[in-house]
């Protein structure tokens, strides 16, 4: 047991004696011996087999650092990748903030412990419902995708029914989700999924299909504003009074870096709002930046049907002062286990942090001059892209960060474009080919305010020489 | 006792951001469109339907104000910059060294559909990385996607719903076993996936009976979850019988391995029979909590259920790292892309720096640091070890009760842990629901915390016990040195009041206000 390590730098009892000192103290020879309940035969046989430790910071960075190089990024090349993880500028000061070890601690928190954090967190929902025009803001669950999946069980539960519409033109990434959350028809609560067309003319849903759909065992209708592959949902209010009609939900999801000059999905009928949380100040983190927001208007039928965390600002005993702590707790999963509303656990708390401070950096003018800078550029390089011969936009004149672009008449695969472009030192849009979507070779372009004109021209040029 | 060093919170009286400000203040510019850019495609591009008409109502402060206001609040925070003993949930060190690596563009600006020949040191990262819990478990493949323990459970529970569709039985499999002690969320994430949860009860001893779990399992029976030790610090010895009679019955066994820390190095999962196991890389393996997240469970398998896991899983072959999608029998996707990738990167660090032998070594301390804390608890009067007739050390935590200086004062554990942040220590971990000893809480010593923090922790609790004799409305009207105090708790049940928004408190209380006007 004496062992011939050096004391390690994160564990102090390690350092020599201290141990002995402690078994010493409560009167055990060994350390064997506190560990008395555990049976002979449940010890391991297998030896451990790890590589060898780093145990100097200067080694354990060496090679952190040695294999993250082998990456290439976003920042070195010129990337137009988008579909649920987009690169926008991320300001300094979120970095710092969410950097600070009291926000990045290894931690869970407690009210008492940690007001500074509480009201962090409540301001992220303020400032939210401020851009959703809605009352009531959840903390973040794990991503979007589980957003929409806990957004169309809660429906089932309101409204007692077991069938929700999606759009054809969907994310699969998300749709699987979606899928998981709803369950396979077999089990008892599944929800079925069921898709609506979209019209081919414009990406939109099809209202047609949608009318023929609902129902009155429609527990919701969910669509995206921008849509997945990046249209502009202009039938939002006339698809959320259809639903009201059949008593069904109306679930929107919604790109927050939209809502400078997007309409906020409160004012046109959504129940209930979803989206992505990474806009709002996170880096794409190789996907490790996803989070995704619920929130609906303040009805006690929505608030009891929350799965997480609820963060609600009342008075504290002293006069005139404000306090937050967690609002209809009991209804979650650690207040009645499989009883509860799904359930909830680690989520992606840090993120609301950082979109709080994203927020408070941006303002209402921040949000507009956003969102304006966006949809031109993007609108500028879906121009660019079509000029070019062969490649052809769809939809063009209808998105806002987001757009189809099809290589058909190039007679290029997406897949070999982005190569030829991949040597160039840009990563082309995500290749959609294979998506069940019928728009032939394409691919969904994502341009941001990181993109310059230049950025964008670089990218018509390169494809003109590469196809 | 020694003396105990004197704190007070930092307290700012900071406002709400949604109150600071001033009309037109700007944090934040962004540039106008390029000449050329606005030539081409004009202004007004968003349809008229859509386009927003209203000002958000948001604060318009600058950029110092707002670092300045999240530095005040992150001042109010503690942290755990003190001294947390927060059971269940595994203080570490969190490495400064695998957050800044992780925060280089290599990483923060790395998109997941990149080509993969782009990602191959992260793929890498993450296959090494799956090598090592490999070992420590004996499992064949971990994947990482689920973001946090909980949805590693849920994972789990979408594995074995595709397993029984698999063999056409999902119909007759339609329950899960567990104990009543499992943290919720096993029972909470079988129950979301479809099953069917049935709750073993708690013998004396402290764990369920073998005989309870025999009559438990069936041919209905489709998956048992189960941690072990639990949070009273008693290992079920029984463990592999339990296992043994699970698969009798065809049953599933997933391991939540979430209380590792005692055990890391010492157990395997796969040599103790279970069929997949969950590690929580921000409790064992020292990423941080961050408060609640971004966080993983990553979730190991056999090969035999492999086939069933969400996509994308990290392979290697040929000399290079690959994603496989292609998995006809998988359950589908818990979450979008591959987890939270820089979590990953800190737990590879932490084992890479912590090694075979400081695994091992952070296992026995915390082990042998939780028993002196339970000989110097068990020292104070008022408090009581859970399940008395287990008279064995603990594993790495113990669930105590407050329950004797309760009966004695009225101080509650409640009270107690909103007096301890008094004293700059983290609030201690009461217990889950069900409450099964009075007044719980549930300390765990680790292996970050030195003797001397263990012993200030013990002697912060000896002197609130002290209180509680001396002035228990005191303890009660605690926190007293935090930037508040305690919160009026009736409004967070009371839809008239609960305000989960600054639109949502404005108008609550221009209501009340103008009720109050009115009468
Ligand atoms: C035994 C056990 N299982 C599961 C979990 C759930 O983990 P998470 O909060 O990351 O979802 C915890 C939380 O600490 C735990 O202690």
């Amino acid at each position: 047991m004496a062992s011939q390590m050096r004391a390690h730098p994160w564990m102090a009892n390690s350092a020599p004696g201290v141990l002995e000192a402690m078994l010493a103290e409560i009167g055990a020879k060994s350390v064997a011996e506190v560990f008395e309940q555990v049976p002979q035969d449940h010890f391991r046989k297998a030896p451990l087999d790890l590589p060898p430790a780093l145990t100097s910071e200067v080694e354990l960075r060496r090679d952190l650092v040695t294999k993250l190089k082998k990456n290439q990024d976003c920042e070195a090349n010129l990337s137009f990748l988008g579909a649920g993880v987009w690169q926008h500028h991320v300001p300094a000061i979120v970095d710092e903030i969410v950097g600070r070890t009291e926000f990045a601690t290894n931690v869970w928190g407690s009210y008492q412990s940690d007001h500074g954090r509480n009201q962090a967190w409540f301001e992220f929902s303020s400032q939210l419902g401020a851009l959703l025009n809605l009352d009531v803001v959840q903390l973040p669950v794990y991503s979007w995708g589980c957003a929409i999946g806990h957004a169309m069980r809660m429906s089932a539960r309101m409204t007692g029914r077991a069938k929700v519409l999606v759009p054809a033109l969907s994310d699969p990434e998300r749709l699987s989700v979606i899928r998981t959350y709803c369950q396979p028809r077999e089990m008892e609560g599944a929800i079925e999924v069921v898709t609506v067309a979209a019209d081919p003319t414009s990406g939109r849903l099809d209202i047609g299909d949608l009318k023929a759909k609902l129902g009155d065992d429609v527990a919701a209708v969910y669509f995206e504003n921008p849509a997945y592959l990046g249209t502009i949902e202009t039938g939002a209010a006339e698809i959320a009074r259809l639903a009201r009609a059949d008593g069904a939900e109306t679930i929107v999801g919604v790109d927050p870096a939209s809502l400078g000059v997007l309409t906020a999905p409160g004012d046109y009928g959504a129940d209930i709002v979803t989206g992505p949380v990474q806009p709002l100040g996170v880096h794409m983190h190789c996907g490790g930046g996803a989070g995704g927001f619920i929130a609906s208007r303040d009805e006690e039928r929505y608030v009891r049907a929350y799965n997480g965390f609820l963060v609600s600002v009342v008075e504290t005993q002293e006069p005139g002062q404000l306090g937050f702590g967690l609002a209809c707790a009991h209804q979650n999963s650690y207040g009645m286990r499989e009883n509860g509303n799904d359930w909830t656990g680690n989520s992606t708390y840090l993120w609301a942090i950082a979109g709080a401070v994203y927020m408070s950096l941006l303002g209402p003018e921040g949000f507009r001059e956003l969102g304006t800078l966006i949809v031109s550029r993007a609108r500028y390089a879906a121009k660019l892209l079509g000029e070019v011969p062969g490649v052809r936009v769809v939809w063009p004149d209808t998105t806002f960060k987001e757009f189809v672009v099809n290589f058909d008449g190039t007679g290029k695969t997406v897949a070999e474009v982005n190569d030829a472009l991949r040597a160039k030192g840009i990563f082309g849009g995500k290749d959609i080919s294979g998506e069940d979507n019928g728009l032939g070779q394409s691919a969904l372009y994502c341009v941001t305010e990181i993109h310059t004109a230049a950025d964008i021209r670089r990218l018509a040029d390169t494809l003109r020489e590469v196809l | 006792m020694t003396r105990l060093p004197e704190f007070r919170a930092a307290k700012w009286d900071e406002p709400v951001v949604m109150e600071m400000g001033r009309p037109g203040g700007r944090g934040q510019h962004f540039p106008a469109p390029e000449p050329e850019v606005t030539e081409a495609v004009g202004a007004a591009l968003i349809p008229a339907a859509m386009a927003r008409q209203d000002r958000p109502e948001l604060p318009e402060i600058t950029e110092f104000e707002a670092q300045r206001h999240y530095l005040h609040l992150s001042q109010m925070t503690l942290g755990m910059m003190g001294v947390s003993l927060f059971g269940t949930c595994t203080m570490k060190y969190n490495s400064k060294t695998a957050e800044f690596a992780t925060l280089r563009p290599e990483l923060a600006e790395v998109h997941p559909y990149q080509h993969p020949d782009t990602l191959q040191g992260v793929l890498e990262i993450m296959h090494d990385f799956d090598g090592i819990l490999r070992s420590l478990s004996g499992m064949d493949q971990f994947i990482f996607q689920a973001g946090g323990g909980a949805d590693a459970a849920y994972t789990m529970a979408c594995v074995a719903r595709a397993y029984w569709q698999d063999r056409g039985m999902l119909g007759q499999r339609t329950e899960m076993v567990t104990s009543m002690q499992a943290h919720p969320c096993n029972p909470a994430t079988a129950a979301a996936a479809g099953f069917k949860v049935v709750n073993l009860p708690l013998e004396e001893n402290g764990y369920p009976s073998l005989e309870a779990l025999k009559a438990a399992v069936s041919e209905k029976t489709a998956l048992i979850m189960i941690n072990n030790p639990d949070d009273m610090g008693i290992y079920n010895p029984e463990i592999k019988e339990w296992v043994k009679a699970a698969k009798e019955v065809g049953a599933l066994c997933f391991y939540d391995h979430a209380n590792f820390n005692g055990v890391m190095g010492k157990l395997s999962a796969r040599e103790l029979g279970f069929d997949a196991c969950m590690f929580m890389l921000h409790k064992t393996f020292g990423a941080p909590k961050a408060g609640g997240g971004p966080a993983v469970g990553a979730f190991g398998c056999t090969d035999d259920l492999a086939a069933y896991l969400p996509t994308p899983v990290v392979v290697k072959s040929g000399g290079r790292y690959l994603l496989d999608e292609d998995r006809p029998k998988s359950a589908g996707k818990v979450r979008e892309f591959w987890g939270n990738v820089p979590q990953v990167v800190k737990a590879y660090a932490w084992a890479r720096a912590m090694g075979a032998e400081g695994i091992q070594l952070g296992s026995d301390i915390s082990v042998v640091a939780n028993n002196y804390m339970d000989k110097r608890l068990g020292e104070i009067p008022g408090l009581a070890r859970s399940n008395p007739q287990v008279g064995q050390h603990r594993m790495e935590m113990t669930r105590w009760s407050l329950g004797p200086l309760a009966e004695e004062t009225g101080v509650g554990t409640v009270d107690f842990a909103n007096r301890m942040a008094d004293y700059g220590i983290d609030p201690w971990w009461m217990s889950h629901e069900p409450w099964i000893v009075a007044e719980p809480f549930t300390p765990e010593a680790g292996e970050l915390w030195s003797k001397e923090d263990i012993d200030l922790w013990i002697d912060v609790v000896a002197k609130i016990c002290e209180e509680a004799r001396s002035d228990p409305d005191m303890v009660k009207s605690a926190p007293h040195n935090q930037p508040i105090a305690q919160v009026k708790g009736d409004a967070f049940e009371d839809p008239a009041k609960w305000a989960m928004t600054w639109r949502a408190w404005k108008r609550k209380r221009a209501g009340s206000d103008a009720a109050r006007g009115a009468a």
